[in-house]
């Protein structure tokens, strides 16, 4: 591992093999009376939210608590933030309290790129959703959720259907799933795809129908409802028949494919509640892994950096 | 006033000659007198004074960013003897009392002419026209009408500027960016863009703008000036227009002829600029038509920003880029080095035609007995890499930190007085 969680793309496959394999032994815990592990003990996780997330930072915090680490909130809510402060008093302010690792959420495309390369903290940074960007943790979270249901990801198909435009999942996801050998196909209207996307390794499609026939995965991302005021779409009821998982869709699924949300839902839109709720929906079990595949991270980020035999053992690049 | 005889420096890069300056203007060396400050400037191209056609000084306002005079330093340094103030100040500059404060405070500063651009608009609001007839009148003189920073997008008043501006010869330089194509736009929209996650600015906000003002001056048959251009696009709608005869003429900035938006990929914000950085292609284009004279003049547009505007993330980050002591270097690079102009063709498009289209009577003349003594000694020879503590400015946002850049000024001459000398300041 590298010392920072910034994109998917900075993933080798065996990198991500390797969280997704430490993420499966500590899932165990989960089931375990005593959900705690003494390894983090002593250091510092800092979980800095300038966007609102209460999912992703209990989720964090949850990982960072049973391996025994301090954890300090920081929210930009209520902060020195909305004083005006900057990211850099910010992050020299958390340096200076030693943070191991800095969790953060932001609402600007690269803001952990900014805090990991500009030489104001020293900790590891793991990027928690970034803007428009990149959402890593998410992505090793489905990816793992995926390999509990369906073994290796080698060639299976995965379908990523909605606001690819918008998406930080949509392209951690993309990454990682092509790292891993599996096939992606992006489903979108053509407002909702980025221009340039023709360069990822994916395919794209405008048809959720003449995709779903065929794929292991669908995975259904969030359409904020705003995006109809800016003419990406029509109206969400258009948007729904066109592009939502309602019973009929569902119904043409193979039997064997499961599906997926990132949360949190828009029931009725995106997704029919019936197929939310349906016993192929893995959506509930995803959060329970994220905390396992968050606990992967931090142990590798954090254990491996002054572990001799790893820093030996192992590329630090 | 200390008289110079610049010995055997070879003028527009070809023949070796003298040159006296004495008086404010060129004269003849054989009447160099005797106590003449003799300049060796044997291995030295010998060019017209730099003319710059965009420029942010900062002041009134922003006097933590840039003044007037550590601004003109700058210009000084960078080969320049004349600079074109952009309007968006504060106060902007759409009034005769502030373009005359600007201009007095060129001259006071004494290291290169100032000369005020005028906003189109009241307060570049893009409503109404500024009195525009009073700034042209005024002690400033002022040719140059922009509301830079912000495009004149409503076609009835770029219309109208257009011709208004006839009367008093004037030009009406405009900053194409259709501003519904470019809302919360952070960088050039293609691959890189969609892999960063950041909001387009597609190259069409850029040139659907271009091509209406290209057919609005071909209509009322008046002077239109595009500032920065940035896209390959762009460059075949000027040559479409000039081509049609319109008296259309056009800049691109150094950054622009030499940066990508691969850049952007580190985050930092010292490469976020508008127009954007473009693609590979889009360097080319620009450096083909710079090269055939599509684009009339290459243009700074220096954009000086303190550091707390750019030490931030992305999104929180100023747009703009310093490039007044970087410009000839980097026009050597991409355009001498590279053997697609010649010395003299860097005087046509850093000199002559800025200075044209600024209407500056007395910047951009030939290096000739008579002509204002306005005039840069380069060493071609010379490399350095670009440290933004060396810098005049008083910003940092250099984007060429430490590249290593070719070309160095060693002189630069404004009316036959040295402002710099030995690579320094006087």
């Amino acid at each position: 591992m590298k010392s920072h969680l910034l994109s998917t793309a900075d993933l080798t496959k065996s990198d991500a093999l390797r969280v997704l394999d430490t993420a499966a032994e500590l899932r165990s815990l989960a089931d375990r009376p005593i959900k705690k592990l003494p390894t983090l003990r002593g250091r510092t996780v800092v979980n800095l939210f300038f966007e609102d997330s209460t999912r992703t930072r209990i989720s964090f915090e949850a990982a960072a608590k049973r391996l025994s680490a301090d954890v300090i909130n920081f929210s930009a809510k209520g902060s020195s933030v909305s004083k005006g402060e900057s990211l850099k008093d910010t992050a020299l302010t958390l340096e200076a309290m030693g943070a191991d690792a800095v969790v953060i959420r932001h609402g600007s495309s690269g803001a952990p790129h900014r805090l990991a390369s500009s030489g104001w903290v020293r900790s590891s940074v793991i990027n928690a959703g970034d803007g428009t960007h990149e959402h890593p943790t998410q992505a090793l979270l489905d990816a793992f959720t995926m390999r509990r249901h369906l073994g290796d990801l080698d060639g299976r198909r995965v379908a990523i259907v909605g606001d690819v435009l918008h998406s930080r999942v949509a392209r951690s996801n993309a990454l990682l799933l092509s790292t891993l050998g599996a096939e992606v196909t992006l489903v979108a209207p053509p407002t909702l795809l980025p221009v340039g996307v023709s360069s990822w390794p994916v395919a794209t499609s405008y048809d959720l129908d003449s995709a779903l026939e065929k794929t292991d995965v669908v995975m259904m991302l969030r359409v904020q409802r705003e995006r109809m005021n800016a003419a990406f779409f029509p109206s969400a009821r258009e948007y729904s028949r066109r592009y939502g998982l309602d019973d009929r869709r569902f119904a043409r699924l193979p039997d064997h494919a499961i599906v997926m949300h990132p949360g949190p839902m828009n029931r009725g839109m995106e997704i029919a509640a019936n197929v939310a709720d349906s016993h192929r929906s893995v959506i509930v079990e995803q959060v329970t892994n994220g905390v396992a595949v968050r606990m992967a991270v931090l142990y590798l980020l954090l254990s491996g950096a002054d572990t001799t035999e790893h820093a030996a053992g192992e590329p630090t690049a | 006033m200390t008289t110079y005889l610049i010995t055997g420096a070879s003028l527009l890069g070809s023949r070796s000659a003298d040159l006296l300056l004495a008086d404010g203007h060129l004269g003849d060396p054989a009447d160099a007198p005797p106590d003449a400050v003799r300049i060796d400037a044997s291995g030295l191209v010998a060019l017209p004074g730099l003319v710059d056609l965009h420029t942010h000084l900062r002041e009134p306002g922003r006097e933590d960013a840039e003044t007037i005079e550590s601004g003109s330093r700058a210009a000084a340094r960078g080969g320049f003897t004349a600079v074109h103030a952009m309007a968006n100040t504060e106060p902007v500059a759409d009034t005769a009392g502030v373009v005359e404060q600007v201009w007095h405070l060129g001259q006071t500063a004494g290291y290169c002419d100032v000369r005020p651009v005028g906003a189109v608009t009241a307060g570049l609001a893009g409503q109404r026209l500024a009195e525009l007839g009073a700034m042209a009148d005024s002690a400033a003189r002022v040719r140059v009408f922009s509301d830079d920073g912000v495009c004149v997008s409503d076609a009835v008043l770029m219309r109208r500027a257009l011709e208004y501006v006839k009367a008093f010869d004037g030009v009406v330089a405009q900053h194409a960016q259709e501003p519904r194509l470019t809302e919360d736009a952070q960088m050039n929209e293609g691959t890189m863009s969609g892999v960063l996650g950041m909001q387009g600015w597609p190259a069409v906000a850029e040139e659907a703008i271009i091509a209406r003002d290209c057919l609005l001056a071909g209509h009322v048959g008046s002077r239109l000036h595009i500032c920065h251009v940035s896209t390959a696009g762009s460059v075949e709608l000027i040559r479409w227009a000039k081509s049609k005869g319109w008296n259309v003429t056009a800049e691109v900035t150094p950054h622009h002829l030499l940066l990508t938006d691969e850049l952007v990929a580190s985050y930092d914000p010292i490469y976020k600029v508008n127009p954007p950085l473009r693609t590979a292609d889009d360097v080319e284009a620009l450096r083909a038509g710079l090269a055939d004279g599509t684009l009339d003049c290459v243009a700074t547009d220096h954009a000086p920003h303190p550091t707390e505007d750019k030490e931030c993330e992305w999104a929180a980050a100023a747009m703009g880029m310093l490039g007044l002591e970087t410009a000839l270097s980097v026009f050597q690079t991409t355009m001498v080095d590279t053997g697609r102009l010649t010395w003299g063709e860097v005087a046509d498009r850093m000199s002559v035609r800025p200075a044209r289209i600024g209407r500056i009577s007395d910047q951009g003349q030939a290096l000739e007995t008579g002509s204002p003594a306005n005039v840069v000694l380069v060493d071609p020879a010379a490399t350095r890499a670009v440290e933004p503590a060396d810098s005049a400015s008083l910003s940092r946002n250099t984007p060429f930190r430490g590249m290593e850049l070719p070309g160095a000024v060693v002189a630069t001459f404004l009316h036959g007085r040295a402002t710099v000398l030995d690579g320094k300041l006087q």
